[in-house]
């Protein structure tokens, strides 16, 4: 006999997903109201989208979360896959405890302690070696760089476990030697997680307020920042416009990364 | 070349990253613990620090008085801690409630509505939680959009007060972390096998005690795992309780904020930072051992 999802647990289910997507529509919605009035719908128009273009503050702060995103995301994957291969290619080595532990310790971390203790760092740092004078970009970009390296680790490891090594030592008995071996064999197979570890990392920093609220200086405010500041006086359509901006963005991303995975992996497993 | 690379390859892939972690994660977490025990004054930076190193040499003074002040004033920090208890807990609980049926139904679902579902679990999970809290705000305010279509309903004349209450901290945390409860226990639930539940179908077992003998046991670390990944996080839970708490609500996250940005009371701040940090320690601690005792 077949045993049947309950119809109860059925109904459940699509009520938690509503929960997850009620919200963001009907503010996808209202960002295309004409009116100033948030709750009042005063017919269509697309005005609001238009006048994000005309905000420097906003234009600025984007183009340093772009900034910041991309370097530390590029760090982190960098960072993670070497973190990755020691942790699953290395037979046990010295300082694998101590690496494990600073490896996942920052993924439990509530991020106020951790934007804290960082500003507390870079200020220590500033008055014994005069590095770095000042905060900005780039003490964001490092602060965003160590924390995405421990999730970039994590998927990259996954991947890296589950992979089939008999390739690896047949190209190997081959003679061949192992940076080519990494290169040309290794690398390929595990290139889907590597998006996926960049793609995350991104993302993390893209969206992360209170890290970049800590470690940021005067003139350095990201997107969060700004539009964290802008909630702060209420809710406006302008707001709407630029989180169904962000939102379409990040899910478009997801969305093609997500394709280009399931795509590599069909065609992988058809050879 | 290579022998370079067989000789001190391995160091490298290991030392790069230890080095940086350690340098940018465990010495700032050293310099927290430093800053706590410090005294506070008025200049750039507002603190001395207990141990200090320069051309004047090595001082090493530390000084408790922080984490006295919060001994002494102790109803200020010690409701913002049981709150952070309170609420996380209780949004670990309403999650599991919500994801269980959903993980469920994914988990027992053909392999391309899966897919698809799978999907829209995680996407939500990538976009910023910031964002999403926005949308809430927009739901719950007074002339938010649920309170419009009850009062157009008739419902009520006045509009309900949800922003600032336990119940809008409950949907942000609810709305942010229920990806992160759903991925465990579906991946506990997907792996149970079928033909056990269709043996005690086929042997007159009610839908119920299917689900209370067989599915909810099995899916018992998932369960504990979910929860870890709800808790801890939300325990140090900042946007949420900043955005959609108010006072009742207050949280250690926001009070870290509140002392370090408001009142330029660094040391202090670092003070509830390691005291957070303990909080979190223990259900980890916890799940190790749980874990132990499960292997042995």
């Amino acid at each position: 006999m077949r045993y049947d999802v309950p119809l109860i647990v059925k109904v459940l289910a699509i009520v938690g997903f509503g929960i997850l997507y009620i919200p963001v529509m009907i503010m996808m919605i209202y960002s295309f109201n004409s009116g100033k009035l948030v709750a009042v719908w005063a017919g269509f128009s697309t005005k609001w989208y238009r006048e994000l273009w005309t905000d420097d503050i906003l234009l600025s702060a984007l183009y340093k979360s772009l900034l910041i995103g991309m370097s530390s995301a590029t760090i982190s994957t960098f960072f993670g896959l070497l973190i990755a291969i020691a942790f699953v290619r290395f037979s046990a080595f010295r300082a694998r405890l101590t690496l494990s532990l600073v490896a996942s310790a920052p993924l439990v971390m509530p991020e106020a302690v951790t934007g804290l203790s960082m500003l507390l760092l870079f200020i220590a740092m500033e008055t014994t070696f005069g590095w770095p004078s000042g905060r900005g970009v780039d003490t964001i970009m490092i602060a965003h760089a160590t924390f995405g390296m421990c999730f970039a680790a994590v998927v990259i490891q996954t991947r890296l476990r589950d992979m089939d090594r008999y390739l690896e030592e047949a190209a190997r008995d081959l003679g061949e030697r192992q940076p080519f071996v990494f290169m040309s064999i290794t690398l390929p197979l595990i290139f889907p997680s590597i998006i996926a570890a960049w793609l995350l990392s991104f993302t993390l920093s893209f969206d992360d307020l209170v890290i970049a609220s800590f470690v940021s200086g005067p003139g350095s405010s990201t997107l969060p920042i700004v539009i964290f500041s802008k909630i702060r006086l209420g809710v406006s359509p302008e707001i709407n416009a630029i989180a169904t901006l962000m939102i379409l963005t990040i899910s478009g991303m997801v969305l093609a990364g997500s394709m280009l995975i399931l795509k590599r992996d069909s065609r992988g497993k058809k050879n | 070349m290579n022998y370079f690379f067989q000789r001190f390859g391995r160091q490298i892939v290991i030392w790069l990253p230890l080095a940086w972690l350690l340098l940018f994660f465990m010495l700032p977490l050293i310099e927290m613990i430093n800053v706590s025990f410090s005294e506070a004054r008025r200049a750039v930076p507002p603190y001395n620090p207990a141990f200090q190193f320069g051309p004047g040499g090595i001082s090493f003074q530390p000084v408790v008085d922080n984490y006295y002040l919060i001994y002494e004033y102790w109803e200020d920090y010690l409701w913002p801690a049981v709150n952070s208890i309170r609420l996380a807990f209780f949004s670990t609980l309403y999650c599991l409630l919500f994801a269980y049926p959903m993980a469920w139904w994914i988990a027992r679902s053909n392999k391309s509505l899966q897919h698809i579902l799978l999907i829209l679990v995680l996407m939500p999970f990538w976009t910023s939680s910031l964002l999403r809290m926005y949308a809430l705000i927009g739901l719950l305010n007074p002339n938010g959009f649920i309170n419009d279509i009850l009062i157009w309903a008739g419902v009520t004349v006045i509009p309900i007060q949800m922003m600032q209450t336990d119940f809008s901290i409950y949907a942000g945390m609810v709305l942010t972390y229920l990806p992160l409860m759903i991925l465990p226990l579906y991946a506990s639930l997907v792996r149970l096998d079928g033909s056990i539940i269709e043996a005690a179908a086929d042997l007159g077992a009610r839908k119920w005690d299917i689900f209370k003998t067989i599915i909810l046991p099995l899916s018992i670390p998932g369960i504990i795992a979910g929860s870890l990944l709800v808790f801890i996080p939300a325990v140090g839970e900042f946007v949420i309780p900043a955005l959609l708490g108010g006072p009742e609500q207050l949280m250690l996250g926001k009070v870290i904020w509140t002392e370090f940005f408001r009142n330029r009371d660094w040391p202090v701040a670092s003070a509830i930072a390691i005291i957070l940090i303990a909080i979190i320690i223990l259900p980890i601690v916890y799940a190790r051992y749980q874990d132990k005792e499960g292997i042995s």
